[in-house]
């Protein structure tokens, strides 16, 4: 490419392609450079830096792979299951095969403990749930309208649903005190804020379980939000892509299940779509199985014919839909994926804990929401970032300020745990350990001790060489940066 | 209870999107698809049923294609042999795409033009089809309201993907069947100083090459003129290359990106062609598009913009073993086209033979049928006619010229590698013996006057018609 390398700003393209909404110019990449440059190898690189950074989950790819083998039939590459080749090959029908869509259909209900059933009819294909939230921005909303969203959020928000669609976002702030709650009074406060400011809101988005706090909604908050779109007329999207990720109480309480609680006249089910993937709760973010389900016929109709956009390959609905029509193992995965979780976050958080940091209390997700304000020199998003950089390059674990999840009040961390084995677990504890120590023999603070004692106030002088710190920031990157959400896997370096 | 709405007016409205049919199905076409799905034929257990020749499909080659993978067992993660990459493949969700996935599509690409030209592996960026790739290219080009000028007749669902989401407008270009219906020079420059004149921005050209529905394939002069038409005037020139490896006579097809290089004045930048496996290797189901562009910005945006539908990286490590075969390769592109030929052939000589023509076509999966002497005034109301006619009576699922934005009545387009030997013989049969009952009583159509144009709207969500871009095949019937 580098013959046409000064061909970039000569020409003009579109609106779209020469502004930023794919937000990738932000200074979060740092983080993702940092790993790039020098990711952790066990053998080959064990001071690199650990990814700490992405919600993947890699904890159960031992129970698909065994299913793999035992079921040829689930391939249209294998003896037993190439003579589907050609149909599957040859099948592009937007509604999708009749077997996947069951297959999903079914999943979905176990994962909600068969409380709820869900139609196969309703289920449409998207290009993961990157795709999804794309295709119901354009069902649902035109360019310059805004969704809410309660803070903090995912990311990947701001452009899978804002940036071709020309939808805005608007924040709904949650505060630590009540644990980052989603209130009314907030929910009121940017609904009047949009509609003084001119601007029409066509709905509230969720994540439930939330990411990045990984706590799922009590059902009093749920019937507050069901109740708040109603009177507002507004549509309510609900992403449940961490649905199976659930590890300990409280239940998770789906949409699904909540309007099964109101009369029609009481709620509109035309407001009600719910967005999924198997990329966290199965662990394939590679296969992009997306969905989009609408209790909105129109939605489903529309979202249908936009999905020739953002199909999934037959050859992946097919394995999948083989996979989840086998009942007895569709059970044992959502058991086991769920006890590994919970062993995982469980063993990480008492880690914590004994050297002096405290999480968010959370029942889901693939990862913790770290509460590190603390050790801020000063309650400022500047001196998150300060910080953030000295666990990335310091203490060498790529995690995620909460800043880049639109969180209101600084000091808070995303740290996935789930996409790494045991033994990069313990590395990952064993740096935090000596960092804490560290800290706390060279500087001037106080233990701050668990919660069976008064938890004491702590201030940390983060020191670390300003000229180290300058020289690593200008560090070239031997890598073209790619998105935040999709790093490059061990599998592109060893090939590279 | 707080909350109840009385109003439900909110929830109806979607989007302007979602409400101005822009998705192109609200059209009488869907009329041959219905005809189709409620009577499928099948040579055993419905000879009698319409036959599908309204889907270009290359279903000739599927045998070269699972033999390679009964010996490849590694090009699958769901293998004993395969599945030590299961892990690394899930994970993989980079939307760079695997690197030998790259490789191995630029590889591919460079041997269907015969390695007269190189494609670089950075250049390529996924889309889930050509759908993907001809919308994401729009967007990145494209603000709503400009427009691409388009040589009619043209894919049907350009309208669609060209357009829908983005609010590009596509303006066409007739061309005739007077001299084969070629894109001339004269035609171009008349179409775009038009466009100009009305105060539109024209940001570029979209040319297919080969031609859908034509068959046919674009030469070096013309591919020159054009290229350097739109050089000069600095809008961009798209080519929609998906039928690139149908090319099965000569002349040889010559790719926008061997022209590059004879024409001085080409600025590379406004250079961009799409791509995909649906047609040349048969493999629609699997969603592997490509956009390729010569503009660095382009490809950092539309890679950026993958996101929205990338490749299945299970799709994309079998893709990547099977095109990083040479000897698989060499062997397929030389045998798809000749049994690519070999049917068109049986075709065109059969129906020369009952006095139908065509266009002489070189490519594709189709040909373009001439009717014209079957109408009885030269109106598309007269097509639309003998549309039905052929579709409830021949029971062939043909498509009308006028639904590719023909300018002229009475040519259709008949696509004839989507089935087997049987069923061709059976479509050629019908179509002979059509043709033999029109001769000896031309009132034959009029029985068919009473027949109902359009249909109601099925609004159930299970509504089984399919759409054109995507139908439904025997399998999910059969399943149903």
């Amino acid at each position: 490419m580098g013959s046409h390398s000064s061909n970039r700003t000569r020409v003009p393209l579109s609106r779209m392609a020469m502004g930023n909404g794919h937000g990738e110019d932000s200074p979060y990449f740092d983080g993702w450079k940092a790993y790039q440059i020098d990711p952790f190898d066990p053998a080959e690189n064990p001071h690199g830096v650990i990814q700490m950074g992405l919600a993947e989950n890699q904890l159960c790819a031992d129970l698909i792979e065994e299913w793999l083998i035992d079921h040829p039939e689930g391939s249209i590459c294998t003896a037993g299951g190439s003579d589907k080749f050609r149909d599957i090959a040859n099948f592009q029908d937007y509604h999708g095969l009749p077997k996947f869509r069951n297959g999903i259909a079914i999943f979905m209900g176990k994962v909600r403990g068969n409380r709820v059933k869900f139609d196969p009819d309703r289920i449409v294909m998207s290009g993961g749930a990157t795709g999804a939230h794309d295709l119901i921005a354009f069902c649902l909303a035109d360019p310059g309208d805004a969704f809410l969203v309660p803070t903090p959020y995912y990311p990947g928000f701001d452009r899978d649903l804002c940036w071709r669609t020309g939808v805005k976002i608007l924040p709904v702030n949650c505060k630590s005190s009540n644990n980052f709650k989603i209130t009314k009074k907030a929910l009121e406060e940017a609904y009047n804020g949009a509609v003084d400011a001119g601007i029409r809101v066509k709905g509230l988005i969720i994540t439930n379980p939330s990411n990045p706090l990984g706590t799922t909604l009590d059902r009093a908050t749920m019937k507050d939000l069901v109740d708040f779109v109603n009177e507002m007329n507004i549509h309510l999207v609900c992403d449940e892509i961490y649905a199976a990720t659930l590890f300990r109480g409280p239940d998770f309480i789906s949409i699904a299940e909540v309007i099964e609680e109101y009369d029609d006249d009481c709620c509109n089910r035309d407001l009600i779509h719910i967005i999924y993937s198997l990329s966290k709760d199965m662990g394939l973010p590679g296969f992009r199985i997306g969905i989009v389900y609408s209790y909105n016929d129109d939605v489903v109709r529309c979202g249908r014919k936009m999905s020739s956009f953002g199909l999934i390959s037959s050859q992946t609905q097919h394995l999948i839909a083989s996979m989840l029509s086998d009942d007895e193992f569709v059970e044992r995965f959502i058991a086991e994926s769920s006890a590994r979780l919970a062993k995982r976050h469980g063993y990480f958080t008492h880690e914590l804990e004994r050297v002096g940091i405290r999480c968010l209390d959370s029942n889901a997700g693939l990862f913790v929401w770290m509460d590190l304000r603390e050790l801020l020199a000063e309650q400022t998003f500047e001196a998150e970032m300060v910080l953030w950089r000295v666990v990335i390059h310091k203490v060498k674990l790529n995690v995620s300020p909460g800043s880049s999840f639109h969180c209101s009040e600084p000091g808070w961390y995303r740290v996935c745990i789930a996409n790494m084995d045991d033994q990069t677990m313990e590395i990952a504890l064993a740096r935090i350990r000596s960092f804490v120590l560290e800290n706390m023999m060279g500087n001037c603070m106080r233990v701050v001790r668990s919660k069976e004692s008064k938890a004491v106030e702590c201030k940390l002088k983060v020191s670390f060489s300003n000229r180290k710190m300058e020289e690593v920031m200008k560090m070239p990157c031997s890598m073209s940066p790619c998105s935040p959400m999709p790093p490059r896997s061990p599998l592109v370096r060893a090939r590279t | 209870m707080v909350g109840c709405s009385s109003d439900g007016d909110g929830s109806k409205v979607l989007s302007k999107i979602a409400m101005n049919g822009g998705h192109g199905e609200d059209s009488p076409y869907f009329e041959g698809w219905k005809a189709y799905d409620n009577n499928p034929f099948h040579p055993t257990q419905n000879p009698n049923g319409v036959i599908q020749m309204g889907l270009s499909e290359n279903q000739l080659c599927f045998d070269l294609i699972e033999d390679w993978i009964k010996n490849n067992p590694k090009a699958s993660i769901c293998t004993a042999d395969g599945v030590e990459n299961f892990r690394n493949i899930t994970n993989f969700q980079d939307y760079h795409g695997l690197p030998e996935f790259r490789q191995a599509l630029a590889k591919f690409m460079a041997r269907i033009r015969g390695n007269r030209v190189e494609f670089d592996a950075d250049r390529i960026v996924m889309s889930s089809g050509c759908t993907g790739a001809s919308e994401t290219l729009m967007f990145c080009l494209a603000d709503p309201g400009d427009a691409f000028l388009v040589p009619s007749p043209y894919y049907p669902a350009f309208n669609r993907d060209l357009r829908w989401r983005t609010g590009v407008q596509l303006i066409p270009i007739s061309c005739h069947s007077s001299n084969n219906f070629q894109l001339t020079l004269s035609d171009l420059e008349s179409a775009y100083s038009k466009a100009i004149e009305s105060g539109v921005k024209v940001k570029g050209l979209i040319l297919t090459n080969p031609s859908n529905p034509l068959g046919t394939t674009s030469d070096v002069d013309t591919l020159k003129a054009l290229l350097e038409f739109t050089s000069r005037r600095k809008i961009h020139i798209v080519c929609d290359e998906i039928y690139s490896a149908t090319v099965f006579a000569p002349p040889v097809f010559t790719s926008i990106s061997e022209v590059m290089r004879e024409v001085e004045c080409c600025d590379p930048c406004f250079v961009h062609f799409i791509y995909s496996l649906s047609k040349d290797l048969g493999l629609p189901g699997f969603r592997v598009g490509v956009l390729y562009s010569y503009n660095d910005a382009v490809v950092s945006t539309a890679r950026k913009m993958s996101s929205f539908g990338l490749v299945s990286s299970q799709t994309q490590l079998l893709v990547a073993s099977m095109l990083s075969d040479g000897d698989f390769v060499e062997r397929f592109l030389g045998e798809s086209p000749r049994r690519l030929r070999d049917r068109h052939r049986k075709f065109v000589e059969v129906l020369g033979r009952v006095g139908i023509g065509c266009l002489k076509g070189n490519a594709g999966l189709f040909f373009w049928m001439d009717f014209r002497k079957f109408l009885e005034e030269e109106t598309f109301e007269e097509e639309m006619r003998l549309w039905r006619v052929i579709v409830h009576d021949i029971r062939l699922n043909v498509s009308p010229g006028s639904s590719f934005g023909c300018a002229e009545p009475g040519f259709f387009r008949v696509c004839f590698a989507n089935m087997d030997e049987v069923t061709a013989d059976v479509a050629l049969g019908r179509i002979g013996a059509f043709v033999t009952r029109w001769h000896g009583d031309k009132n034959l159509r009029l029985s068919f006057k009473s027949l109902k144009s359009g249909d109601e709207n099925n609004n159930s969500l299970s509504m089984t018609s399919p759409h054109v871009m995507s139908p439904r095949s025997p399998v999910v019937i059969a399943r149903n």
